[in-house]
């Protein structure tokens, strides 16, 4: 048998470092892209054909951004708005996770909630904001719960894709080596639609971070980065709009890259059910 | 008393164009440690017969012995292994996929990946136990689906042409091994192939079928003393005679 033994020694060893490389090279291209388009903003800015009250330069920008981080105003923004997100993104899982999974592992399910998602998914949540607004007010419970219904459809759709789509003969083989239905459920299907559902994570926290903004505008009182950028138009604040929408952007990019990223390379990836693009 | 039996088992499916037989009174008996191949063209029912041991379909009419009990559904008494590679569970490791069905049935940790370290060292993988699959070559995925199937020490081990898919050479690497297993674990071996020639090299006894319907043309004792030598005349000899078998079912059917 030994021939086996020596054709297998050059496999399973890959370079480890590659991975890093990789991802090193694509922070640096991000940065490139990101330079370059502040670089665009701000001869726009200094160009003079707009009001500097209106299109403040980018170190005005950064000077307002720095005090409201300095006195914990813009930290208490961005915390507000992250409460609000994670506890709706949070509902949206614990709700479309299951669904999902229950939906496409059983026929009733998926004949009752199927014609009911197919007609609430394609309406924007926005559109029940000022039904909320009158149900509960002003106030976190009707952000959250217009984040909730943001991110929950992208979630369950994709969950019940990822389970319709589990390799059949991993069910075979699991079944044949005695799992039963509550450790096939955990050791099987979960892993096995993983990609689904991750990318329905991704897309439900983007679309929360998306809902949240808007639904703080109108039914936020005091805090909230949507709140507070609608209140800088009473007050032509553009640079606090600005800064705002800086910290909105910077903190949807860390979920979306750093969190989402980091979950995909510690399970889908390092798994090889889904591959980094090459060339 | 054989410890399989297969009793007049059939099989007929609902297609949308009516009703298909799918394997028509199959009948035959294995001793313990036996080494059964089945052979026949591709649509002669071989796998759904060995589907129907296995427990994943239910035959419309017969039964399958076990031991001399019937079986209903899967069971661990039987281990399966599959032609396809993704069959293993991507997000385990080598020593993962091996060690789960000693965790489906409750053994400690310790004690499942000391079990499946061994299995995986039958198969002459242990170097791989913390690879994925996807890091695998074909035919290590297949040795590592060997071992998952033999790590809760069924007393059969069901093989649906594990092999297929894999490059003549590797084809001929595996065949050793799995003779050497084989010899070392005195598994009950069912192995469905269409390859005459590797049915010849492991089997006790090679099981014709012929298709439309899928039924046992006839049965093929092979009396070569192991290690065998494909190249022997004996050897061919049998290939000849049982590609006679096949061709002769095939004919009659066209």
């Amino acid at each position: 048998m030994s021939t086996i033994t020596t054709a297998d020694a050059g496999l399973a060893a890959k370079p480890a470092t590659s991975a890093m490389r990789i991802r090193l090279r694509s922070y640096r291209r991000a940065a490139v892209s990101i330079l370059l388009a502040a670089a665009i903003y701000e001869a726009l800015a200094r160009a003079g054909m707009f009001a500097p009250a209106l299109l403040p330069t980018i170190p005005t920008i950064l000077r307002t951004l720095f005090s409201m981080l300095a006195d914990g105003t813009m930290v208490w923004h961005a915390s507000y708005t992250l409460y609000r997100v994670l506890f709706g993104f949070g509902l949206a899982m614990t709700l479309g996770i299951p669904l999902g999974i229950l939906m496409a592992r059983f026929r009733r399910v998926e004949n009752f909630f199927l014609p009911l998602v197919s007609a609430l998914m394609p309406i924007p949540s926005f559109s029940l904001l000022p039904l909320f607004l009158l149900w509960f007010g002003i106030g976190n419970m009707t952000t959250i719960l217009i984040v909730f219904y943001a991110s929950t459809f992208p979630i369950l759709f994709n969950t019940w894709s990822g389970v319709r789509s589990v390799n059949p003969l991993w069910l075979r083989a699991a079944g044949a080596m005695g799992a039963d239905e509550h450790k096939m459920f955990w050791k099987v299907i979960i892993p096995g639609a993983s990609p689904f559902i991750i990318t329905g994570m991704r897309q439900g926290f983007l679309r929360s971070w998306i809902a949240v903004i808007g639904a703080e505008m109108i039914a936020a009182s005091q805090w909230g980065l949507g709140w507070v950028i609608f209140d800088s138009k009473e007050f032509l604040s553009t640079d606090i709009m600005l800064a705002s929408v800086a910290v909105i952007g910077f903190i949807g990019f860390v979920f979306e890259r750093v969190v989402f990223g980091a979950l995909e390379r510690a399970t889908v990836q390092r798994w090889g059910m889904v591959r980094i693009a090459k060339g | 008393m054989p410890q399989i039996e297969v009793k007049d088992v059939s099989l007929v499916y609902d297609t949308p164009s009516g009703q298909v037989q799918g394997v028509k009174d199959a009948n035959f008996t294995m001793e313990a440690s036996e080494f059964l191949c089945l052979v026949g063209p591709s649509g002669c029912g071989k796998s759904t017969l060995l589907n129907i041991i296995a427990g994943f379909l239910a035959p419309t009419a017969g039964e399958i012995l076990i031991g001399g009990k019937a079986i209903s559904g899967h069971g661990l008494d039987r281990g399966v292994v599959f032609q396809d590679f993704a069959q293993l569970f991507p997000w385990r490791t080598a020593l993962g996929n091996v060690a789960f069905g000693l965790e489906m049935k409750g053994v400690p940790k310790q004690e499942r990946d000391e079990i499946a370290m061994q299995q995986l060292r039958l198969v002459k993988l242990e170097r791989f136990a913390n690879s994925y699959p996807h890091h695998l070559s074909g035919g290590m995925q297949q040795r590592v689906a060997i071992a998952r199937a033999l790590a809760y020490n069924p007393a059969v081990l069901l093989m649906d042409e594990p092999f297929a898919a894999l490059d003549a050479l590797t084809r001929d690497d595996m065949q050793r091994l799995l003779a050497d297993v084989w010899r070392e674990t005195r598994k009950t071996i069912i192995y469905v192939t269409h390859n005459v020639a590797e049915a010849v090299y492991l089997a006790d006894r090679v099981v014709v079928m012929t298709p439309h319907p899928g039924t046992v043309k006839t049965e093929v004792p092979i009396a070569l003393k192991r290690p065998r030598d494909p190249l022997s005349h004996e050897f061919l000899d049998y290939q000849k005679q049982l590609l006679q078998d096949l061709g002769e079912g095939v004919s009659k059917a066209a």
